[in-house]
């Protein structure tokens, strides 16, 4: 074999491979890799968007730092998941007493449309203190949910009524805005309230 | 002897004289059933409950009444793997013999919609159970606070 033959089969043989490591690196790091399926939500710091709270004041991402936060969304159209989350969110923070005192814990719908500053003001009124009921325009409630990699859809039901399905877990922040976990909708109580301790007492080491 | 002819004669009765053409649905027996105060009467009101069947055959709930709402019908909460929760129409429900099926908060519910009035908490209303054999059963459903999370408030 001559060594122009060699030459040649050696740059084909680099070739096949460096294609096929391209073709790896496209398919999973790259452009080409399916969105992970569930990404964890940006720190509160990273998010961008503006709301009005159940009293009138506007707030956004900012407005929970300096306390933990446990955030979720939800409409008040909802007749199952919902009331359930906030009964058993209420049910937690009756837990847990004084210790929460501090905590930010807010209900974003995710159906503005009908879910008007009074109906969240009504609506999270049944339920524990603590929560609060934030609502925006379309537009923020969509840049709300990028940020906590939340996803919400319309569907439409029988007689041009349409109901919304959403992500029902609860997201819980550290002081300094940072993602610490997730409490999954109709996790135990035995195990949603030792993750809430877990984020306040990082919140007591960080202020100690 | 008198004491096997009374127990031939309860026999007789318990399996003897069936209601009518129905077949099943007079052993279903429902517990535990509650509802949850509406806020006004557009959203959409819902209702659990533990539907038993005490006999021996497969009895079929095909759907249900209340002058409570007019669309009334079971639905189902499902959340996927990325903890996103819908929720759509049921169908029909089996209850083998002997089993009990439980609608109960984020699985199936007796969906309520379009409100004819308030749901008001401490009040009952009537919702009737619509079966396959051909048999309705009528229970009244408590209504509890908004934010009662089971039967016991």
């Amino acid at each position: 074999m001559s060594r122009r033959t060699l030459l040649t089969y050696g740059v084909a043989a680099i070739s096949v491979v460096a294609f096929t490591l391209f073709i790896g690196w496209w398919r999973v790091d790259g452009p080409g890799a399916p969105e992970p399926a569930a990404q964890r939500p940006l720190p509160l710091t990273q998010m961008d968007f503006q709301m009005t709270d159940q009293g009138g004041a506007t707030v956004g991402p900012a407005s929970l730092l300096g306390n933990p936060s446990m955030v979720f969304f939800g409409f008040t159209y909802c007749p199952d998941v919902c009331p359930t989350t906030l009964s058993d969110i209420s049910g937690w923070l009756d837990d847990l007493g004084d210790d929460v005192a501090d905590m930010n814990v807010v209900f974003i719908t995710v159906d503005p449309e009908r879910d008007s500053v009074a109906a969240m003001a009504e609506y999270v009124s049944y339920f524990h203190p603590a929560i609060q009921g934030w609502s925006g325009t379309l537009e923020e409630t969509e840049r709300a949910a990028a940020g906590f990699r939340a996803s919400y859809a319309k569907v439409a039901t029988e007689g041009d009524d349409y109901t919304m399905n959403h992500t029902a877990s609860v997201f819980l922040f550290d002081a300094e805005g940072q993602f610490a976990s997730t409490i999954d909708y109709h996790e135990p109580r035995e195990f949603a309230v030792p993750k809430i301790r877990r984020v306040l007492a990082r919140a007591e080491e960080e202020t100690s | 002897m008198r004491y096997s002819t009374a127990l031939a004669l309860a026999f007789s009765m318990l399996v003897g004289l069936p209601t009518a053409s129905v077949a099943g649905s007079e052993d279903i027996v429902v517990e535990d059933a509650w509802s949850r105060a509406s806020i006004g009467i557009n959203r959409p009101g819902a209702a659990y409950m533990t539907l038993r069947n005490t006999g021996t055959d497969t009895v079929t709930l095909l759907g249900l009444e209340t002058p409570l709402a007019m669309m009334p019908d079971i639905h189902e909460t499902k959340t996927d793997a990325n903890g996103v929760s819908s929720m759509g129409p049921v169908g029909e429900i089996t209850i083998p013999a002997g089993e009990s099926v439980a609608l109960e908060p984020g699985g199936m519910h007796a969906m309520l919609m379009r409100l004819q009035t308030k749901m008001v908490e401490g009040e009952t209303f009537p919702l009737t159970l619509t079966f396959a054999d051909g048999g309705t059963l009528t229970v009244d459903v408590p209504i509890l606070g908004i934010a009662a999370r089971g039967p016991e408030g």
